[in-house]
């Protein structure tokens, strides 16, 4: 005999545990939606196989980082300093490269050191003050905004720096980055496989390891995981400099496909990521979401950048879109979580 | 999938989790030998004297329940004993030695665990996944090492099935569990990490008729299996229908040390009450 018995939960309300085990779920069927509505507006141009190269050329930077800030945010924190990061490494590597006389792959390493450092310095701060990570991260972002291009202009006398194929370890480089297969306009990014990876580990590691089982109860109650021995505040800045590494990792990509660097470039990315996350099913809260959504969120993004202007709409459109998904979005996320929150059994 | 054989973490072990280990030895002078003892504990906040020379040994097996108004020292009480709150006179005595707890972490990894009522579960997180939280069995070597979530599933419904405890689905998350089955998750928790010591702060506060009654009959079951059980409850048919033993306190002092087989409901209410206290009371009222 059971003491204590639940019969109907299963079959009473499985749309609540699907929505718990899988997140990402509602960000896939919007995806998919808008996809085949963007082929009817575009009167098929969206089914070309260069029109879904550029989709996914839009996507994977947006997606790598995403991923990451994905992970932070079912932690329960945010990183608004993610898109500068991507200008930081970029520049770095540029003025290493070009000015410094430095081979490539050393320029590579030190910039992800410094990457490092700065998530490093997000996730003590958050960990150590107890202020929001939005203030703090707020603060990286003014300070790594103003410090690129200053510092870039200090050294190059520019703010874009140019010719970084010139440097040592270029073609090695070249190949691990950002090989392409097929011939323009069907052309297509080794990039995509690394996002592919990114997608693949992170998952890995937020369902199957003990690391990710630390990730979801750190942000779904962090007292009840200090309590229990979760080590709530490695964690999140673990966290932090995933997402750094992240920005690195895109920073580092688009400086050796482009062969120059904006050290402007990223500001106002940040909030991409953030919006990619919220649109794959990552809680704001914290506590639930996945890593495969957050990239969902971002192809959405690539769909849409790329399918409004086919469907002979102004591209100006891009952003209200992208206002209006993020809302629906949070609401949706919002709305579920309520559900799940009060789904009780009898 | 097949299903390794887990080797118990590193986390688990500091959390005292082996349960074997945790056992209570069965010769008869270990069996006399009180698990937790308390010795002239008393704590002083400021000028205010919360709690003052209280002598008590809690044995396996045995449910204690803790009694009194607001106040008198209860969760004063509670709080020493799992290391949330460090006392200023007396000393706590663990298997006969000397120990003093820090924090509820290292308190937890000598098997002294409280539960509390607003239970550490996260709500989002499915139930092996609360079960397991910060004690993770893994298996596998290096950036290979995993969650075994088969064996957690698993490990999980054998323990709750020993106490009779039927949660449904494991991958439910744990904010859909209603009160009794959230202190049944927490309680089958505690066993399995090798309670010795469970403090329960008012389970069954919050809890209907059928749910209390489910808590205690757990309750009972863990004592049974050889936990010493620490309840607070305010609720005198509920500490009467499982306790032992009842310790009163009154204005910080223990003032009541009592068997059940020398109690009624009727006493123990009355103690409960506040005994002497009402009587004055209700003197008082009569006389105007």
């Amino acid at each position: 005999m059971s003491l204590l018995q639940l019969p109907a939960y299963d079959k009473a309300r499985p749309w609540v545990r699907t929505a718990v085990l899988r997140p990402e779920l509602g960000s896939l069927v919007a995806a998919a939606l808008l996809f085949i509505f963007f082929s009817i507006a575009s009167s098929g141009a969206m089914l070309e196989v260069p029109t879904i190269a550029r989709v996914l050329d839009t996507a994977w930077p947006y997606g790598i980082i995403a991923v990451a800030v994905g992970l932070l945010m079912i932690s329960g924190e945010f990183d608004l300093s993610a898109g500068v990061m991507v200008g930081t490494a970029g520049a770095l590597l540029g003025v290493m490269a070009t000015e410094w006389g430095m081979n490539l792959w050393a320029a590579v390493f030190l910039s992800l050191l410094v990457c490092l450092a700065l998530g490093l310095w997000n996730g003590v701060l958050v960990v150590w003050t107890g202020l929001p990570s939005f203030v703090i991260t707020l603060g990286t972002f003014f300070g790594l905004r103003g410090a690129n291009v200053a510092l870039s202009k200090y050294f190059t006398g520019d703010a874009l720096i140019e010719n970084i194929d010139d440097a040592g370890g270029y073609d090695s480089l070249h190949t691990i980055v950002a090989t392409v297969f097929g011939t323009a306009p069907s052309d297509f990014r080794v990039s995509l496989i690394w996002w592919a990876g990114f997608i693949l580990i992170a998952t890995w590691i937020l369902w199957r390891t003990k690391i990710g089982n630390w990730i979801f109860a750190t942000g779904g109650d962090r007292d009840a995981a200090r309590a229990v021995g979760v080590p709530v505040n490695g964690t999140k800045i673990g966290l932090f400099m995933l997402t750094a590494g992240a920005a690195w990792f895109v920073g580092v990509s688009n400086a050796i496909r482009y062969t120059s660097v904006q050290a402007g470039q990223g500001v106002g990315q940040e909030f991409f990521y953030i919006i990619a996350a919220v649109v794959g099913g990552c809680a704001m809260s914290g506590g639930r979401g996945s890593a495969l959504g957050p990239a969902i969120g971002a192809l959405i993004w690539g769909i849409a950048f790329v399918g409004i202007p086919h469907a002979g709409w102004s591209s100006d459109w891009r952003w209200a879109f992208y206002g209006v998904l993020l809302l629906v979005a949070t609401l949706i996320n919002h709305v579920v979580g309520e559900r799940v929150r009060t789904a009780r059994s009898g | 999938m097949t299903t390794e054989t887990t080797e118990p973490t590193d986390a688990m072990e500091e959390t005292g989790a082996a349960t074997a280990s945790a056992a209570p030895e069965a010769d008869a002078e270990s069996a006399d030998l009180p698990v937790l003892e308390v010795r002239g504990l008393g704590k002083q906040f400021g000028s205010v004297q919360a709690l003052e020379d209280v002598h008590v040994a809690l044995r396996a097996g045995e449910v204690t329940c803790v009694v009194g108004d607001n106040g008198a020292g209860k969760s004063v009480f509670i709080k020493m004993l799992c290391g949330l709150i460090s006392p200023s006179e007396g000393e706590i005595l663990l298997d006969g030695k000397r120990t003093e707890f820090s924090s509820p972490r290292q308190a937890r990894s000598h098997g002294i665990v409280a539960v509390y009522q607003d239970l550490a579960l996260a709500p989002m997180m499915s139930l092996w996944r609360n079960f397991f939280m910060g004690a993770e069995p893994v298996k596998g070597w290096g950036i290979f090492q995993r969650f075994d979530v088969t064996y957690a599933k698993e490990a999980m419904q054998t323990e709750l099935e020993k106490l009779g405890v039927d949660l449904g689905d494991p991958d439910r998350a744990a904010h859909t569990l209603s009160g009794g089955e959230r202190q049944g998750l927490a309680i089958a928790r505690a066993l399995y990490y090798g309670a010795r010591v469970l403090i329960l702060d008012e389970p069954t506060s919050a809890l209907g008729v059928r749910q209390s009654g489910a808590v205690l009959r757990l309750i009972r079951r863990a004592a049974q299996r050889g936990t010493a059980v620490v309840l607070v409850t305010p609720k005198p048919q509920h500490a009467f229908w499982v306790g032992d033993r009842f310790l009163v306190f009154q204005r910080g002092r223990l003032v009541e040390d009592r068997r059940s087989e020398t109690l009624t409901l009727e006493s123990l209410s009355y103690l409960m009450a506040g005994g002497g206290e009402v009587e004055e009371l209700e003197t008082e009222v009569a006389t105007g």
